[in-house]
C-alpha cells in the first residue's frame, strides 16, 4: 500500500530534478496561499455582512409575504432542470459520486445557510422533488421525451407570472426584482429571445440572396466589434431616443433588450459554424426528394445544425450569465448590483473582500456546474 | 398552342428578387421611422445633431494623462487622452496576457501533478466568474487595501505596492491601471491557457515520439516541434481573446481609470450628445477590433503550412 503510494509519488512529483524543484516551490506556495487564506477567513474577515444580508444577495426587496411564490418558481425550475438532465443522461447509470456530491453540497447550504425554518423546509421539500424527478426520468425517459419542449415553453410564461404577479395575483414591480433572482431571470430570459434572432441571422448569413446576406453580415460584425457595455448603453439611452416618445420601456426589459441584441450576433455565428457542418449530402438529397428551400432548412438543415452547437450554445449561456454583472454598470440591482448597495450600508463599509468573494462564489457555482454539463453534452454528442 | 416560359410566380429567381426587394423595403421603413423618432425626441429634447461640441471645452479633469491634457483643454483632446489610455491598456494586456496564458496552458498538461492541478484551479476559478467582479475585486479588495503611500509594502526590494499603485524604480503605475491590467490579464490568461492547452492536444502523438527518438529533450521537442505546429490551432482563437480584452478594457470606468470608454461617457452626460458620442465610439472600437484581426492574421499566414 504505502509503496504504491510512493511510486505514485516518485512518478507524479518526483520524476526529474526539475520536477522535484517544481514540487518543492509549489508546495511552498501551496501552504503559503493556504496560510494566508484561513488566516484571514478565520480572524480577519467579518462575515455577518454576509449573513445579515443573505436575502438581500437572493432576492433583494421582493416583498417578504410573496417569498412562497419565488420557492415555487424555484421548485418549478430546479425540476425541469433535474427531468432534462434525467432524459439527456438517460444511459447512464445513476452516478454514485454525483449524488453524494450533490447531496453534501445540498446539506451544507441546508445546514450552514443563515435560513430560518421556513426557508430550510422548502429547501428540504425542493431537494427531495428534485431528487425523484431526476429518478423518475432517467426510468421513464421515452415516455417524457416529448413532453420536454412543451414543458419549458410552458413553464416560463408561468415562472414569470409568479414572479411578476398581474391576472390575480398580487403585482410586483420590476424595481423589486433584484439579486440573484434578476440575474438568472435575465440571463435565461435574453438567452431565449436571441435564440430566434440568432437562427434568422445565421441563416441570412449564409444564405445565397446577397442583400439578405449583407445585412446580417453588417450587423453581426458591427456588434461583435464593440464592448457590451457599449451596447447596455445604446438599449438603455438611445433606445428610448429611437421609440415614440409615448413609449416608456422599463429599465429591466432595457436591459434584457440589450443582452437580446449582442447575444444575437454571437448566437449567429455559432449556429452558422452548426450550419457549415451539415453536408452537403443531405440538402441535395432533401431537394431531390422534391422539397422546397424553406422545408429542406425547416426540417433537415436546422435540426442537425442545432443539435450540433447545443454545447456551444451553453458555453454563450456561461457568458451571458457572467455578462449580466455589467448591468450593475447602468443601475439595475442584480447580484452585482445588490453588492454595490449592501457595500454602502454604513456598518459594512469596506467589506469588499467578503462581499466580492461570496458573490464570486455564487457565480462560480452556476458558471462551474454549467461547464460541466456543456463537458458532459461534448461527450455525449461525439 | 404552349408557352415555353412558366408563369412569372412560378418562377424561382423572381421570388428571389422580390424577397430582398421586400427586405431591403422593410429595413428602409424601419430605418425612416427609427430616425423620425430619433429626429422629433432630439428636438424635444432641444439637442441638435452635429460634431461641433467637439471643440468646446471639455472643463473636466482626468486622473492620467499620457499626453499634456488641462480641464481647459477641447473635448477631442480629452477623447485623445482616452483613446491613448485604453491603447496603454490593451497593448500591455495583450503582451502579459499572452505570457500568463501559455504558461497556464503549458503547465495544464505538465506530468507533475501539482504543478498541473494548480493551473487547473487557476483556470477554473477565474474563467467562471464575471470579469466586472474580479476588476472591482482587484481595485477594491486588493489594491484600495494596501497601506498608505508611506508605509508601502516592498517585493524583493524593488516593486513597491501602496494605495498609490505599483512602483518600480523606474516606472510607476496608479492604482486603476494596475487593477485593469491585472483583471484583464488573469481573466483572459484563463482563456487563452485552454485555447494553447487544446493546440497542444491537437498536435499527434507521433510528431513527440519522433522528435524525442531523435534525441530532442522535452523542452527542445515543445518549442521546436510541437509548440508551432500547435500554433495554427491556436491563433485564430487567439485573436478573439485578444479583441475581447480590447473590448473588455471598456469595463475601466466600474473603477475609474480615464479609458476612451470613460471619456466618452463623461462627455455624453456633460454635453446630451448620445448619438455622435456613440458613433465616435462604434467608430474606434471598430478601427482597433480591425487592426487587431488584420495584424493577427499576417501572423496566422506565416505559421500556416505552405501548400500548392
Amino acid at each position: 500500500m504505502i509503496n504504491s503510494q510512493l511510486t505514485w509519488l516518485r512518478k507524479n512529483l518526483f520524476n526529474t530534478w526539475y520536477n522535484s524543484l517544481l514540487t518543492v516551490v509549489c508546495l511552498v506556495f501551496i501552504f503559503w496561499a493556504l496560510h494566508n487564506v484561513i488566516t484571514w477567513t478565520t480572524t480577519q474577515a467579518q462575515w455577518a455582512v454576509i449573513q445579515v444580508n443573505l436575502r438581500l444577495f437572493l432576492v433583494g426587496r421582493f416583498p417578504q409575504t410573496l417569498y412562497w411564490r419565488a420557492w415555487i418558481v424555484l421548485a418549478i425550475a430546479s425540476v425541469l432542470f433535474s427531468i432534462t438532465s434525467g432524459v439527456v443522461f438517460n444511459k447512464q447509470n445513476f452516478n454514485k459520486l454525483g449524488f453524494a456530491i450533490f447531496a453534501f453540497i445540498y446539506s451544507g447550504l441546508l445546514i450552514f445557510l443563515p435560513l430560518d425554518f421556513t426557508s430550510r423546509i422548502w429547501l428540504l421539500f425542493i431537494g427531495a422533488l428534485t431528487l425523484t424527478s431526476f429518478w423518475l426520468s432517467q426510468k421513464f425517459y421515452k415516455t417524457i421525451t416529448p413532453w420536454l419542449s412543451p414543458l419549458w415553453l410552458l413553464s416560463f410564461p408561468l415562472i414569470i407570472w409568479l414572479i411578476g404577479g398581474g391576472l390575480g395575483l398580487q403585482t410586483v414591480p420590476t424595481n423589486l426584482w433584484n439579486g440573484l433572482l434578476l440575474t438568472v431571470l435575465m440571463a435565461v430570459v435574453s438567452i431565449i429571445l436571441s435564440f430566434p434572432l440568432g437562427v434568422l441571422l445565421a441563416l441570412g448569413r449564409t444564405s445565397n440572396l446577397p442583400i439578405l446576406r449583407w445585412f446580417s453580415i453588417l450587423y453581426i460584425e458591427i456588434v461583435r466589434g464593440l464592448p457590451l457595455i457599449g451596447i447596455l448603453f445604446l438599449a438603455q439611452v438611445m433606445l428610448p431616443l429611437f421609440l415614440p416618445t409615448d413609449w416608456r420601456l422599463d429599465r429591466v426589459i432595457r436591459g434584457i433588450a440589450g443582452l437580446v441584441l449582442f447575444s444575437a450576433a454571437y448566437m449567429a455565428e455559432n449556429v452558422r459554424g452548426g450550419l457549415q457542418a451539415i453536408p452537403r449530402g443531405q440538402i441535395e438529397a432533401a431537394k431531390a426528394l422534391g422539397l422546397k428551400t424553406p422545408l429542406v432548412i425547416l426540417l433537415i438543415v436546422l435540426p442537425q445544425a442545432l443539435r450540433a452547437v447545443i454545447p456551444a450554445i451553453v458555453g454563450q449561456f456561461i457568458g451571458l450569465f457572467k455578462d449580466t454583472s455589467l448591468l450593475s454598470l447602468l443601475g439595475l440591482v442584480e447580484l452585482t448590483g445588490i453588492s454595490r448597495s449592501i457595500l454602502a450600508q454604513p456598518q459594512f463599509i469596506g467589506r469588499y473582500a467578503e462581499v466580492y468573494l461570496f458573490v464570486g462564489l455564487i457565480y462560480w457555482l452556476f458558471c462551474y456546474s454549467m461547464s460541466l454539463v456543456s463537458q458532459q453534452l461534448e461527450r455525449q454528442f461525439n | 398552342m404552349t408557352n415555353d416560359k412558366p408563369p412569372i410566380w412560378r418562377d424561382y429567381r423572381f421570388w428571389q428578387i422580390t424577397a430582398q426587394f421586400v427586405a431591403v423595403f422593410l429595413a428602409a421603413i424601419l430605418v425612416i421611422i427609427l430616425w423620425s423618432n430619433l429626429s422629433r425626441n432630439l428636438q424635444q429634447l432641444g439637442i441638435k445633431f452635429g460634431f461641433d461640441f467637439l471643440k468646446q471645452q471639455a472643463s473636466f479633469d482626468i486622473g492620467e494623462t499620457p499626453i499634456a491634457y488641462k480641464a481647459t483643454d477641447t473635448y477631442t483632446r480629452a477623447l485623445w487622452v482616452g483613446l491613448i489610455n485604453s491603447l496603454r491598456v490593451a497593448i500591455a494586456g495583450i503582451f502579459f496576457t499572452t505570457i500568463v496564458g501559455i504558461t497556464a496552458g503549458i503547465t495544464r498538461l505538465s506530468d507533475n501533478w501539482l504543478v498541473r492541478n494548480i493551473s487547473l484551479i487557476y483556470v477554473e476559478i477565474f474563467r467562471n466568474t464575471p470579469l466586472l467582479l474580479q476588476l472591482l475585486f482587484w481595485y477594491f479588495a486588493v489594491f484600495l487595501s494596501f497601506p498608505k503611500a508611506d508605509n508601502k509594502i516592498s517585493l524583493w526590494g524593488f516593486i513597491s505596492l501602496s494605495q498609490n499603485g505599483i512602483e518600480l524604480p523606474w516606472l510607476s503605475f496608479s492604482p486603476e491601471f494596475s487593477a485593469l491590467l491585472l483583471g484583464l490579464i488573469f481573466y483572459t490568461g484563463a482563456f487563452i491557457a485552454e485555447i494553447v492547452r487544446g493546440g497542444i492536444q491537437s498536435v499527434p502523438k507521433g510528431q513527440w515520439e519522433a522528435a524525442r527518438s531523435l534525441g530532442f529533450k522535452p523542452g527542445l521537442v515543445m518549442r521546436l516541434v510541437v509548440f508551432p505546429q500547435a500554433l495554427r490551432v491556436i491563433i485564430p482563437p487567439l485573436t478573439s481573446q485578444y479583441l475581447n480584452l480590447t473590448k473588455n478594457s471598456s469595463l475601466a470606468i466600474a473603477i475609474g481609470y480615464p479609458d476612451i470608454y470613460f471619456v466618452a461617457s463623461t462627455t455624453f452626460n456633460q454635453t446630451g450628445r448620445a448619438v455622435e458620442v456613440m458613433l465616435l465610439l462604434m467608430l474606434t472600437y471598430l478601427t482597433l477590433s480591425l487592426t487587431i484581426s488584420i495584424m493577427m492574421n499576417l501572423l496566422n499566414r506565416t505559421v500556416q503550412i505552405p501548400e500548392r
